[in-house]
């Protein structure tokens, strides 16, 4: 499979990546080098195999669903861009 | 009085150094400060992203009035580097990111606490590739690590190797006793073998994952630089351990690495995969292969022909399996939290153009890929399958362990290390096969150590690796003191 400039702009759309239309060109070759070379998975007999969801053995581990931590809006908002009153700032998004 | 010790204790190991600081021969402040000096001496390799020396001195201070009460921890007083994935408390923390460039965490990352609570002292953050994507440390933010080794004759840069190539440049060139690094699919042991030094990757589980940028979370795992297979077993030991923060932690003891430093190999079973012999790998590494076997035998192990039939689809799998991870775990830098923003004239408009000025290509490129595999339409053609080759990947392993072998035996790396801008032919694969020994272990979740095993005719270092069975450290410590005792030790010559 290989992609054209248009799944390119898609891509880099829905990774919200902004890209300029001189860059779709040079993009579109270095991804399609990248799936060339995925390709031979395709060889492969996976039939009735499992696909890996852990890689060791593990059950995940619970914790008792209670407060343990909080109360520190100073720290959570210290590396924000824009913060106002312990409120993240974005650029309108209702009008 | 001065003995040999005190006069470079930027050459000493860290176990010495260690035991050094315990016979009160040597301070913690003087060590400290002779490796600040190594460290202002050695700013052309552009291995630290940022000095740390007043906070070294402090912690260093407080170390000697430990040791002075006798009250030292296993690394107390021992100056380490981090690399920059790690999240340290008020000091930057940037991945080597733009998009990170000021970001300063409130919380310490669980690996260097365990650290920092057995006393050792922090000289500042070492530089990686970009969100650890890179296998020569030329994608960081911060630019290129030089290496301290090269060729002979020249005076041609070379790469450390990547991602965690500060890590190693800093604990080749003796700017700290040991490192951290962070390994996905090679970034300890890749940039270990390309300076000669010795690099842990622990199996998935050992070490907490908590408070390091995250890069492909089913693959990250942090391990250990050092210039020792020793030192390597006594820092692992504080680095490892069982964390609630981390729900893939494993909650099993941790075993007193460095005591099996020395332990009997006798009767070991050592496999030698067969298809790791790769067309176009040199002779010398052929060679240097064919010496580690011949090294292990000698201790008393047996050398046996092994297949792992689906190596050659490690590669392929990981270059979706992690650009997938990535692509997600990524998703968070998005200009609101934290980070770097570019404004736009809309929420959409911000987020896009924050990661386009936030992202180098390296990891534009692995995003890209990874959100195209996992979107609508291709998740069963490209993730689902690649998860299913997993899966075959790690039987191939397991189906050798069980048929008795104890570790396996491979070269570190298909050749030695290469110049800096000496791998820009605009094919990313091509860069990626670098990592084609040592991608199969994070795949499989296994524990792998690189271990130097001699120079090439050019006077780079080459190094071997040992794969071993989940949870078993203890056996590749032992292997590879054997390696280690029969190479020797290399140290590049002092240029800079």
């Amino acid at each position: 499979m290989s992609v054209d400039a248009a799944t390119v702009r898609r891509i880099a759309h829905l990774a919200r990546i902004a890209v300029e239309d001189d860059e779709v060109e040079h993009l579109k070759g270095e991804l399609n080098a990248i799936l060339a070379f995925v390709e031979q998975l395709s060889e492969v007999d996976v039939t009735g195999v499992e696909p890996m969801t852990s890689v060791t053995p593990m059950t995940m581990k619970k914790r008792e669903d209670v407060v343990t931590d909080g109360e520190i809006p100073d720290l959570v908002v210290k590396n924000a861009p824009a913060s106002q009153d312990h409120f993240f700032l974005v650029p309108k998004v209702v009008e | 009085m001065t003995s040999p010790t005190t006069s470079t204790p930027t050459a000493l190991s860290l176990a010495e150094a260690r035991d050094a600081l315990k016979r009160r021969e040597l301070s913690a402040v003087e060590l400290t400060q002779a490796h600040l000096e190594a460290i202002e001496q050695a700013r052309v390799l552009n291995a630290y992203v940022l000095e740390t020396p007043d906070k070294a001195l402090a912690m260093a201070k407080a170390s000697d009035e430990r040791l002075a009460r006798g009250e030292g921890g296993p690394l107390e007083g021992l100056p380490l580097g981090i690399k920059d994935m790690f999240a340290t408390e008020g000091v930057r923390t940037t991945a080597c990111a733009a998009i990170l460039e000021n970001f300063v965490p409130v919380y310490e990352s669980t690996v260097t606490s365990h650290l920092w609570r057995d006393g050792a002292v922090m000289l500042g953050k070492l530089n990686n590739d970009e969100f650890a994507m890179g296998s020569s440390n030329e994608t960081s933010h911060f630019g290129p690590v030089v290496s301290p080794w090269r060729r002979a004759g020249s005076e041609a840069k070379i790469v450390p190797g990547g991602s965690s190539g500060g890590s190693a440049s800093a604990v080749a060139a003796g700017l700290c006793l040991g490192a951290t690094g962070t390994d996905t699919g090679g970034s300890i042991r890749q940039p270990a073998a390309f300076a000669g030094i010795v690099g842990v990757k622990p199996t998935y589980g050992r070490c907490s994952r908590w408070g390091i940028v995250a890069f492909a979370s089913s693959l990250d795992q942090a391990g250990p630089f050092a210039r020792t297979v020793k030192d390597t077993a006594i820092l692992l030991r504080s680095m490892a351990g069982h964390d609630p923060k981390d729900t893939t932690s494993v909650d099993r003891p941790v075993p007193d690495y460095e005591a099996a430093v020395g332990r009997s190999v006798k009767g070991m079973k050592i496999g030698i995969p067969k298809e790791y012999r790769v067309a176009g790998m040199p002779d010398e590494i052929e060679a240097l292969w064919r010496k580690g076997a011949e090294w292990l035998k000698a201790a008393g192990a047996e050398i046996v022909e092994v297949s792992l039939p689906h190596t050659k689809y490690a590669l392929p799998a990981y270059y979706i399996v992690a650009p997938a991870e990535a692509s997600s775990n990524l998703a968070r830098y998005d200009g609101v939290r934290f980070g770097v923003r570019v404004p736009g004239n809309d929420i959409t408009a911000m987020y896009e153009k924050t990661r386009a000025a936030g992202f180098g290509p390296e990891v534009r490129r692995r995003i890209m890929i990874g959100t195209y595999v996992l979107s609508a339409g291709y998740y069963d053609a490209y993730y689902l399958r690649a998860q299913q080759v997993r899966t075959l990947i790690k039987k191939d392993f397991e189906d050798c362990f069980a048929a008795g072998v104890s570790a396996i035996l491979t070269p570190a790396t298909p050749s030695a290390a290469f110049g800096i801008g000496e791998k820009v032919s605009g094919d990313p694969v091509e860069m990626y096969l670098n990592d084609i020994f040592t991608v199969t272990v994070n795949m499989a979740g296994l524990p792998g150590i690189a271990v130097p095993g001699g120079l090439d005719a050019q006077g780079l270092p080459l190094g071997l690796q040992l794969i071993g069975r989940p949870f078993d450290e203890e056996t590749l410590f032992s292997l590879a003191a054997v390696i280690e005792q029969d190479a020797g030790r290399f140290t590049p010559a002092r240029w800079w």
